[in-house]
């Protein structure tokens, strides 16, 4: 008797471990990507390129793998520059592990070590993120725990230390010019909807949110007192009703002296507002910002795109093609004050203007100026800014005159027939080059754009795209009278004219060529032409693409995908795959 | 009794072995467009195929495709009963430009907010637009990247060949 019911256990057991093991093999999942970036330098005498400094190669690749297994999550991911592709950090130069983490997570608790990324609320407090084109990692290395004790309801917390290129993570290893600090943030968000029974099937929305996060830094100065720890907290709503939506978010930083504040001892403040409606065929956004000494860092001594605790979004209309990404808006955390209005609206089919297939309209304004400064003392005996000071002082809702960028524009986009596509854009600008790029002195960009994108289907598996885009500046053109000490300065200004003809044949080619001419550059050495040609193979998810030419500074969107591009020349290869 | 016994054993433990289906959908919670959860490893189609499909509001390529999509959604709906779920890495940039953006362009596609990339990670997602194809049980059948005029076609090629039969 006992012998057939330990048997029975025996094989029960046995059977159930199989199973488990089984299982547990059969629910486990790999995957992952590759990607290689390199290009191969030569000298342009025509674009300035008199030297490569040695520099024949540039690679940049990564190789990135995930293991799942149920709640279980792990992964690595591989990096190496070998040297970095011109436009990225130096700092860059290495092969190495760039990034892993292992993490559970059962829906009521989750907890990651490793390196993390994730973001509070709109990320005016914080945010780690990696955006490989850019060369951009500021990702926690450290733990953090989700935990959501009811439905609707989750809290977080993180520490950890940021990357900084290869810098290690070790007190001890500090180097003399890497005084990374320590960074702790917690956050709680409150869905009511979701949390309340009542609410769930309801029209009106609403979530609230709040997070409070502190860097715990080394005082490496003689001359300033740096504060040991620096406190940011930040409070958010998101409300809804039907059709509309509201949501704002506002933060607060304690006294924070650091290299890109000029070491001034004010708080810092911002506030991210959107209100949006929409309906079918129709949508619009208005948002609005301030920003007031935000530069959250986890090193105060760094001014370089690096160890950002927070993220300060601009909220300006993101433009892909090549001439009006030459003057892409980048946030100014000292300060400033940001609206943008967006309308999306589609023509019906069937009436006289939609046509057959409707019409899409899109229009959109964005302007940014400074904040208003007030000295901090009476009578001025206190300069603004002065390094060791409270700096100035600023009135919430005073707008100043200083224009950093203004952005008007009109898309229209509409099929016709079978095999035509057209969308056409134009696009009113204003950029002050001497605020966001630093180039002191030089003249307002103020201009003009337009482009025209068709495509043609000669048949199902064949089309040929042609883009026409044009610039023209208000101010500066050929004929401008520039001083000659400052030429430098006026690259890539003035007006341009370019061209792509591409020709796809689905799914798998795509060849372009493309040439941008800055014909209307004041000085006649700059009026260069920029060719370049392309091969594009995609099969599933991979993706070769061979270039050659001259490429200038952008976004460049060739083969269907986008990414930004520095300026050179020579050939370039991209291999990318993931599984 | 005992036969009885071994028998249910037997039984619990074969069942227990047939009822691990593997689905390739990652256990990642994000956001719908009504704030609300929707862990991804739950989706399910009534065992109809789903596309998830990765755009932004600036990728050019990634509106063209979608606007392709829209245009042909409603037949493909009808004839496979598939789902499209366009999950837009929009960061705090642009999260709330997303619900004006598709309501302005008409998009009748399940749309999902993926504002830290969490998906977009865990999918190995380097550029958009990405597409990926799940049958009606999860498992991955087909990925693509970029779009090239006329590429839905392809896709719906793939559907169709993981689609239940309707007609």
């Amino acid at each position: 008797m006992h012998k057939h019911i330990l048997f029975i256990l025996a094989l029960a057991l046995t059977f159930s471990f199989r199973a488990s093991a089984q299982s547990f093999l059969e629910n486990s999942q790999v995957s992952g990507s590759f990607q290689t970036d390199a290009q191969y330098y030569m000298l342009d005498q025509g674009i300035g390129i008199t030297d490569l400094n040695g520099k024949k190669f540039g690679i940049n690749g990564f190789g990135k793998l995930n293991y799942t297994n149920g709640n279980f999550s792990a992964g690595i991911r591989f990096e190496a520059f070998l040297p970095e592709m011109n436009g990225f950090r130096s700092e860059l130069n290495g092969v190495g592990l760039a990034n892993f983490f292992a993490s559970y997570d059962n829906g009521f608790i989750g907890m990651t070590v490793g390196d993390i990324y994730d973001q509070f609320g709109s990320g005016l407090v914080f945010r780690t993120y990696e955006e490989w084109s850019l060369g951009m990692d500021n990702a926690l290395r450290g733990a953090r725990v989700v935990f959501r004790p009811t439905k609707g309801v989750t809290l977080k917390a993180v520490y950890g230390r940021q990357r900084y290129y290869w810098a290690p993570y070790l007190e001890r290893d500090f180097a003399a010019d890497d005084y990374r600090g320590i960074v702790r943030g917690i956050d709680a968000d409150w869905d009511l909807n979701q949390s309340i029974p009542a609410l769930n099937e309801s029209k009106f929305k609403m979530s609230l949110g709040g997070s409070f996060v502190s860097k715990k830094q080394f005082d490496q100065s003689s001359f300033y007192n740096i504060p040991l720890n620096v406190g940011a907290a930040a409070a958010r709503i998101n409300l809804g009703y039907g059709g509309f939506a509201f949501s704002t978010e506002y933060a607060y930083k304690v006294n924070d002296p650091s290299a890109i504040n000029n070491f001034i001892y004010k708080e810092g403040r911002a506030i991210l507002s959107s209100l949006s409606y929409s309906q079918k065929g129709f949508g619009a956004v208005l948002q609005v910002k301030r920003v007031d000494n935000m530069s959250f860092k986890s090193m105060y001594t760094g001014k370089q795109n690096n160890l950002d605790i927070n993220f300060i979004p601009p909220i300006n209309y993101t433009h892909t093609h090549s001439l009006p990404s030459m003057y892409t808006y980048s946030t100014q955390p000292n300060g400033e004050m940001a609206a943008q209005l967006q309308i999306n609206y589609t023509i019906p089919k069937g009436t006289a203007l939609g046509g057959k297939y409707g019409t899409k309209l899109a229009f959109n304004m964005s302007q940014v100026n400074d904040i208003v400064r007030d000295s901090v003392a009476f009578g001025n005996q206190i300069g603004l800014n002065e390094p060791g000071t409270l700096g100035y002082t600023s009135k919430f809702f005073a707008i100043s005159n200083h224009r950093f960028f203004r952005d008007i524009n009109f898309e229209i986009d509409k099929k016709i027939g079978k095999n035509w596509h057209l969308t056409a854009q134009y696009i009113n600008l204003y950029y002050d080059i001497e605020t966001i790029e630093g180039h002191a002195g030089a003249p307002v960009v103020k201009a003009n754009i337009a482009f025209l994108d068709a495509t043609y289907k000669i048949n199902k598996r064949q089309s040929l795209r042609l883009e026409l885009q044009g610039l023209w500046e208000n101010e500066v053109y050929a004929g401008y009278e520039y001083e000659e000490s400052e030429k430098k300065d006026y690259q890539k200004r003035g007006d341009w004219l370019a061209a792509l003809l591409e020709y796809t044949i689905t799914p798998h080619w795509s060849f372009s060529i493309a040439d941008k001419w800055n014909y209307g550059n004041p000085v006649p050495e700059f009026r260069d032409h920029y060719f370049t040609g392309s091969v594009s193979y995609i099969h599933d998810a991979t993706r070769i693409m061979l270039s050659a030419g001259r490429q200038s500074e952008g976004v460049v969107c060739v083969g269907g995908v986008c990414r930004t591009v520095p300026a050179s020349s020579g050939v370039s290869l991209t291999v990318s795959t993931s599984f | 009794m005992k036969k009885l016994m071994t028998l249910l054993l037997m039984a619990f433990v074969c069942v227990g072995l047939h009822a691990q289906t593997k689905s390739d959908l990652p256990n990642v919670t994000i956001k719908n467009l009504d704030g609300k959860d929707v862990n991804i490893s739950t989706l399910s189609n009534n065992g109809n195929p789903i596309v998830l499909t990765f755009w932004a509001t600036w990728c050019g390529p990634c509106i063209k495709e979608h606007n392709a999509l829209n245009d042909v959604y409603q037949d493909w709906q009808d004839e496979t009963g598939v789902a499209i779920y366009a999950v837009s890495i929009d960061d705090s940039r642009s999260t709330a430009k997303v619900k004006p953006t598709v309501e302005g362009k008409g998009w009748e596609f399940n749309i999902l907010l993926d504002v830290n990339s969490d998906l977009k990670r865990a999918m190995n997602v380097s550029n958009p637009p990405h597409t990926f194809l799940f049958d009606g049980t999860g498992k991955l059948v087909y990925q693509h990247t970029g779009y090239f005029e006329g590429a839905e076609e392809d896709l719906y090629e793939e559907i169709l060949k993981v689609a239940k039969k309707k007609k």
